[in-house]
């Protein structure tokens, strides 16, 4: 009887804070690799700006959702002039910033003008370089003329760096942004954790959490331990892919691995000899064994690519036929370009483990075909002089983590230095195409323009393996941005 | 004692002004711009412009050396490049945590080291001195980051008695910030306390060998009497260099620890800002270490002074 009566107090008792801990997780705690500088996503390109702020806190006249497609926002709904140049907006009436102080048309252009002005500090200028004047029609009308056609334009409204700001908070908003999103900033503890709370009068939908905080643990390891201790609730883009089995293996979490937008490439100089020649492009592109390189740097995680475009996206096109691993040839395109015996080349490596790991495994594969590489590890700063605005390098793996940044091979000044009037051309009619089948026979055939040219090795797609609660719903599993969107998310019971 | 105390506050100085402009130059030197690393690689060429000017960077080198040293003079360490909040609050937050945890690790270590050192010492070459010594040789042996994991793996993962790391902040109350500290206190305090309990223990095994103890012993002392009447203070000179030397490797060099439980102190601070080109905040932080060395190396000769007179009257 004694007994009994314990063990009905102890389930009691068990019930209990069963109970308590379901009335508590309201909250989440999302880990983050990277801490952001500061919390202004107009100021600079730090993509954790966006991981904390971007729909949480900010947002703009349209949006990205989970599959890339392009949602409204701030703007209600939108015309489009017969000659693509006159987009007019018009806004959602009743929304308030988080200061209290309403959300209309003069802020839009307050905001687009300040991006697009001579001292602007904006990362990603060039998203409003064709906008020729803003116009507050009424509160909640505005005319944005442009001048010249941009089929991108609603897409470059979506980035987070186009978010809609006030002239009243902007000035305070890299330590205590204002947005208009169904979250508010609360706190920051520099160098440990952001806390965001529910927007009790949020103009849209209201969030389903009350609250988030998100943590910042760098090392791989330590981001291991705080999940599997559950000090955080979900870790999107986990760092530690060699730990997702045991984590798949847990009925406590949950593993999603979705895709991002990383084209992570093999990037060649060229204008450097011998890269100028296409044939020792070519070459490059056949000594190089993908999946390898997948299997040795990500554990696995990664699509192969075979041009710079995302393989989720509708429009995509899978040329990494036309790149596949055969030493052979790349030795016989070596000697055909003149370069038997092979040559001697730098590879400089930024700090990210799928170009140190990956590095190893390439110079590795390349050495088997003749080409002697010498890796030189680079911190960020120095890969940006050296490489990105020096031109000094022969080869360097980046991942461009932009959406749809196909355009940079029409910039010939851009660090590959890729010059093609064929291919300027076809940028500029995709930015004349207001038409989506016209817009994707451009897309298609700008992937196979680059792949044909070998501009670089196309090596995969970077993923998004995220590793969360498996109570946890609503969680975005691919990352078509950098973005935590919590919008959606919730506990499920 | 005042003589020997200015003599040593005016090298105290020195030291720091010619830390300062060491430091400068070295990171002057550093290849890297704060503002292109900001923008990343869409940014336009007079973007980056825009923002160079905006934090003062277009300005010589000479001028903002003096500024910042001037600046640090009247308590002003200037605005960091990345944070753009100013940087005596940033060092201000971080030293909240490092220094509380380099306390907390001495503390722990001196209490571990004190006790083992002289219990070594007092019974040598018995089955305690040979078993405390091989423990310390384990201690010393240990790589700290790896204790730290393992301690992560039983406490916080296996057992869930602490949370893997993490600061909540001072805010939430003592105990709590305390019970953070702690798994990374133990994980710096054990190869500290080994070190310094082998120290302990040979520094007192050398003074118990000396003239003066034996004069001490004749005099009718046990041997034990003799031991902490007079050869414990004297052993003091050696430990606490040691423990100069500890504290000062705390505050700085807890930085694979500060990792590990991604704790956000001073070392973590160091390491992203040097990553971010965040100049302004690694001159100041190093200097700022600097600084704490130079402080805790005249405290230390200072009390060298007052644990052994003989050297107040050699200067």
């Amino acid at each position: 009887m004694k007994y009994l009566n314990i063990k009905l107090a102890m389930a009691s008792a068990l019930a209990i804070t069963a109970g308590m801990a379901n009335a508590e997780t309201k909250d989440i705690t999302i880990g983050m690799q990277l801490e952001p500088p500061h919390l202004d996503p107009t100021g600079a390109a730090a993509g954790a700006i966006d991981s904390v702020v971007y729909a949480n806190i900010f947002e703009g006249l349209t949006r990205f959702d989970a599959t890339g497609a392009i949602l409204p926002a701030l703007a209600e709904s939108w015309t489009i002039s017969d000659d693509g140049l006159v987009y007019t907006f018009s806004l959602h009436s009743g929304v308030m910033f988080h200061d209290g102080t309403s959300m209309d048309s003069e802020d839009v252009k307050f905001s687009l003008d300040r991006a697009r002005a001579e001292d602007s500090t904006n990362a990603q200028k060039a998203l409003f370089e064709g906008i020729d004047t803003v116009e507050a029609l009424d509160p909640t009308t505005v005319r944005v003329t442009l001048s010249a056609p941009n089929g991108a334009f609603l897409f470059n409204m979506a980035w987070g760096d186009a978010v809609i700001v006030a002239s009243e908070s902007i000035d305070d908003a890299k330590t205590h942004p204002v947005g208009t999103g169904p979250f508010t900033f609360t706190n920051w503890v520099q160098g440990d954790s952001i806390t965001i709370s529910k927007n009790a009068d949020y103009w849209g939908t209201p969030a389903r959490l009350d609250g988030a905080t998100f943590k910042f643990i760098s090392d791989p390891t330590a981001a291991y331990a705080a999940v599997m201790a559950e000090d955080v609730d979900a870790f999107p883009n986990f760092p530690a892919p060699e730990n997702l089995p045991q984590f798949e293996a847990d009925s406590r979490f949950n593993v999603l691995v979705g895709s991002t937008e990383g084209e992570t490439i093999l990037s060649t100089n060229n204008k450097m000899p011998p890269f100028d020649n296409v044939k020792v492009r070519e070459a490059l592109a056949h000594a190089i064994d993908r999946q390898a390189v997948i299997d040795g740097a990500m554990f696995g995680l990664g699509t192969p690519i075979g041009t710079h475009f995302a393989p989720h996206h509708p429009d995509y096109v899978d040329l990494t036929g036309q790149s596949n691993y055969d030493p052979e040839l790349a030795k016989s395109l070596l000697a055909e370009a003149g370069y038997p015996d092979g040559f001697e080349t730098t590879l400089k490596l930024p700090p990210p483990p799928y170009a140190r790991r990956g590095g190893e495994i390439i110079a590795a594969q390349l050495r088997e075909v003749g080409i002697n590489v010498e890796i030189s590890n680079l911190e960020w700063a120095q890969w940006l002089e050296q490489v990105f605005r020096g031109y000094d390098f022969g080869l360097t793996i980046v991942s461009h983590t932009e959406p749809m940044d196909i355009g940079i091979y029409a910039r010939p000044e851009y660090y590959f230095q890729y010059d093609s009037a064929a291919f300027q051309q076809l940028m500029e009619d995709l930015n004349d195409a207001t038409d989506p089948d016209a817009r994707s026979v451009i897309l298609k055939s700008a992937q196979r323009m680059i792949a044909d040219d070998y501009v670089n090795g196309y090596l995969f797609q970077l993923a998004n393996p995220t590793v969360a609660n498996a109570n946890i719903v609503g969680l975005w599993l691919n990352a078509p941005t950098q973005a935590n969107d919590l919008t959606a998310v919730y506990w499920n019971d | 004692m005042l003589r020997y105390s200015l003599k040593r506050l005016m090298s105290l100085g020195l030291s720091l002004l010619a830390a300062s402009a060491v430091i400068f130059l070295a990171i002057e030197v550093v290849p890297g711009d704060p503002a292109s690393y900001m923008l990343g690689i869409n940014a336009q060429p007079d973007t980056i412009s825009a923002l160079r000017e905006e934090l003062g960077l277009n300005v010589s080198a000479l001028s903002r050396y003096v500024t910042w040293v001037t600046g640090m003079l009247t308590g002003d360490f200037g605005t960091s490049y990345t944070y753009r909040t100013p940087v005596v609050d940033m060092i201000g937050d971080r030293i909240m945590i490092s220094l509380p945890l380099a306390i907390y690790a001495l503390t722990l270590s001196t209490l571990i080291a004190f006790p083992a050192g002289i219990l070594a010492a007092s019974k040598r070459g018995s089955v305690t001195d040979v078993s405390i010594m091989g423990a310390t040789q384990l201690g010393v042996a240990i790589p700290n980051f790896w204790f730290a994991m393992l301690l992560v793996v039983v406490f916080s993962i296996n057992l869930r008695w602490f949370s893997a790391g993490g600061f909540p902040g001072w805010d939430e109350g003592l105990f709590v910030g305390l019970k953070a500290l702690t798994l990374p206190a133990i994980a710096l305090a054990l190869p500290q306390a080994s070190i310094l309990a082998r120290v302990m223990r040979s520094a007192l095994i050398d003074t118990m060998n000396e003239d003066f103890i034996r004069t001490a012993r004749a005099k009718g002392l046990t041997r034990r009497q003799a031991m902490w009447r007079h050869a414990l203070r004297n052993a003091m000179i050696p430990v606490l260099t040691i423990i100069g030397l500890q504290f000062s490797f705390l505050m700085a060099g807890a930085i694979i620890i500060e990792n590990v439980f991604f704790l956000p102190g001073l070392g973590r601070l160091v390491f992203q800002s040097i990553s971010q080109r965040d100049l302004i905040v690694v001159e100041s932080v190093v200097m700022l270490l600097v600084f704490a060395v130079v402080l805790v190396t005249f405290l230390v000769d200072i009390a060298y002074a007052a644990v052994d007179p003989r050297l107040r009257g050699r200067s």
